[in-house]
């Protein structure tokens, strides 16, 4: 017995619908198993994971919270993807945003308004796409693997931070932690809803929509698309590879820096060692459960954004690692790009029948 | 430096380049056969933490070895699911695999944090091994880095001196001509999958068992990443890539040294040091664009759905 695939004449647009919900069906069930694997009440937990944090309104906050850098992020990287270029050091762009960003508010603590913010968001986005250039010029100059560069960088970054927030950024008087100075108030992003969903949430909703005008209504969206669907195609109708290269890797990295000088002017209010649980992998998931697509990427940022608090809340309330939300988010991708093969193909379960005399002569 | 600090250093680098060589060859196979999968730094988290776990529970860290490489094989069937069977894109799964197996690690290692475990004893043969200064080095160390040594050798026999191997290289540099023979593309690739996910498993129970003989999250801290970069670094020739194995470790062992030696530097600096000169490798590598050519498997990364 074995499974076929069979072609479908046309991509099935019932299916493209179904597969992310088909995804999040599937990884629901394999969470079942998990919690009872591990002798907690399985009914209990999925509801604790998937649907308490959607009955109160702090928690919603959070949610919205959570789920801005991860668009942020996602959002670039589809056009990434999409172009075939796969930048997965999006957590090292949002270590370097982080960074650039906090320059102003370090080294100049009593300026603070709106222009410094400001600024503090440019110098993040240039932060992020000077980092993001690096493995896009290494690609486009020497031919190196884009995947290995962009993820070694990751470490690189964490490095860099881990000295500045222990070492030369350290607050003098904050009793030896690795945390930089506290950001005024006046140097932090205005709050606009409830008390800690920042202006960045904004941002990060017009960047989705504004990327999918691009990529549908602009000639810069169909090069890419050209470009990462048939290569040899762009390349006759004249679009530079290596242009496009450089372009999607500065959008991404830029995105990706925003996403991390908005968590530090927001959520953190400070620079630490550590300024994100891994958004910039995170993201790579919510990319491929919004297809790709800017505005289905908004849907599976808060999917994704639940997913951490479903963890939280697995380990305030039953003392499992909060490790448990990787391992969701890890399924999640799995079966996302397992559903996503029924919108082009048709799956058969077929018996292996032995070849005899008969069937040869059938066959001819 | 004396003699015998000279003899401490030398041992640490080799125990250091014995998970890298075993996770990169078996991804050197996987690659051959036309699959890229990026989830050895995952394959290496489950197998890290099955394998402790494992000896720990037994008391018998052979068995740990066993149970490590079991794991490693069972994620990379997960893979090979996924990326052969429903012909998923095989970067976004080997991301997938990475997140899933270090979750998944975290989740199951949680308990056993920093507990001591059982490591395997070193190899001693009376006589040989008391040979000042060589004779631990050549036969005073642990089983497994014989075994590693061995394997870059069968690996290297394995691909280019037998018709299997030949089947193999054949898979990932024409998989539609491969198919036209009557080879079953997606049966030789699942097996090579599973090869290197056996070997990604070995690597990261022996980072666990006999490297630190304790389990602590996030302890493979990007080595599935570096392996990967190896492959590319080795030109997918199993001599090369365990030589590469051996400068890595090398390059990890003496910045740890540096750091001992109180090199004025600050630490992140040297920490950082194995990531980069892997950016800087791969970038040299890469410009010899003739060297990649001729060994780089020609359908590494495509999918492949047989017609009828």
């Amino acid at each position: 017995m074995r499974i076929e695939l069979i072609r479908r004449p046309q991509r099935s647009a019932r299916m493209a619908v179904l597969s992310p919900l088909i995804a999040i069906a599937l990884t629901v069930v394999t969470g079942f198993v998990i919690f009872a694997a591990n002798g907690v009440d399985p009914f209990g937990a999925l509801y604790v994971y998937f649907i308490e944090k959607l009955t109160a309104w702090w928690s919603i906050q959070d949610l919205i919270v959570k789920m801005t850098p991860l668009i942020l992020i996602a959002v670039g990287l589809s056009l990434c993807y999409l172009s075939n270029n796969w930048n997965i050091g999006a957590e090292g762009q949002l270590v370097a945003g982080a960074i650039a960003g906090s320059v102003l508010p370090i080294y100049f603590p009593d300026w603070g308004g709106p222009l410094v913010v400001t600024l503090m968001l440019l110098m993040g986005i240039l932060g992020g796409m000077a980092y993001g250039a690096i493995p896009a010029l290494l690609k486009t100059r020497f031919g190196a693997n884009e995947i290995l560069t962009s993820l070694m960088l990751v470490y690189v970054a964490g490095f860099a931070l881990d000295w500045l927030a222990r070492g030369p950024w350290r607050n003098p008087a904050g009793f030896n932690f690795p945390n930089s100075r506290q950001f005024s108030d006046d140097q932090l992003l205005p709050v606009i809803a409830g008390q800690h969903v920042t202006v960045a949430t904004a941002i990060a909703l017009v960047v989705a929509v504004a990327a999918w005008f691009l990529l549908r209504k602009t000639l810069t969206g169909f090069k890419i698309r050209v470009l990462g669907e048939a290569p040899r195609a762009g390349a006759f109708a004249g679009f530079s590879r290596n242009r496009m290269v450089l372009v999607a890797f500065l959008i991404s990295g830029g995105l990706a820096g925003l996403a991390g000088i908005c968590e530090v002017a927001g959520p953190l209010g400070q620079l630490r060692i550590s300024v994100s649980p891994g958004y910039g992998f995170t993201a790579i998931i919510v990319a491929f459960l919004g297809r790709l697509n800017p505005l289905g990427i908004i849907v599976a940022g808060f999917v994704l954004a639940l997913s951490y608090l479903g963890g939280e809340g697995i380990q305030s309330t039953y003392h499992l690692s909060d490790q448990i939300a990787r391992v969701f988010q890890g399924l999640l991708l799995f079966f996302v790009l397992a559903c996503d093969t029924l919108i082009f193909y048709r799956m058969r379960i077929a018996r292996r029948r032995p070849v005899t005399a008969a069937t040869v002569e059938a066959a001819s | 430096m004396s003699l015998l600090e000279l003899q401490g250093l030398l041992l640490t680098i080799v125990t250091a380049a014995t998970p890298l060589i075993f996770a990169s060859l078996g991804e050197l196979v996987a690659e051959r056969s036309g699959v890229l999968n990026l989830g050895v730094e995952g394959m290496m988290a489950v197998g890290a933490v099955i394998g402790f776990i494992t000896g720990h529970a037994t008391g018998l860290p052979i068995a740990g070895v066993v149970a490590a490489i079991l794991a490693g094989t069972v994620m990379a069937a997960l893979f090979g699911l996924v990326t052969l069977v429903f012909v998923a894109n095989q970067v976004a799964s080997g991301l997938a695999l990475t997140l899933f197996g270090l979750g998944l690690s975290g989740l199951i290692g949680d308990r056993y944090v920093s507990i001591p475990g059982f490591s395997l004893e070193r190899i001693n043969i009376p006589g040989l091994t008391d040979i000042p200064f060589l004779g631990p080095l050549i036969f005073g160390e642990d089983p497994l880095v014989y075994v590693a040594a061995a394997l870059a050798i069968a690996v290297s026999w394995f691909l280019f001196s037998t018709r299997a191997g030949l089947v193999v290289r054949a898979t990932g540099n024409n998989h539609v001509s491969a198919h036209a023979l009557g080879y079953d593309v997606i049966r030789v690739r699942f097996f090579s999958v599973l090869f290197g996910g056996a070997c990604a498993g070995l690597a990261g129970g022996y980072l666990s068992i006999v490297y630190s003989t304790q389990w602590i999250p996030n302890m493979t801290a990007g080595r599935g990443w570096i392996a990967l970069a190896l492959v590319v670094f080795g030109t997918w020739l199993p001599g090369r890539v365990a030589i590469g194995a051996v400068l890595f470790g090398a390059i990890s062992i003496l910045q740890l040294n540096a750091q001992g030696y109180g090199v004025a530097l600050p630490p992140q600096f040297l920490n950082a040091l194995p990531y980069l000169t892997t950016v800087v490798v791969l970038v040299i590598i890469s410009r010899n664009r003739t060297l990649l050519r001729v060994n780089t498997p020609a359908c590494l990364g495509q999918a492949f759905v047989p017609d009828r």
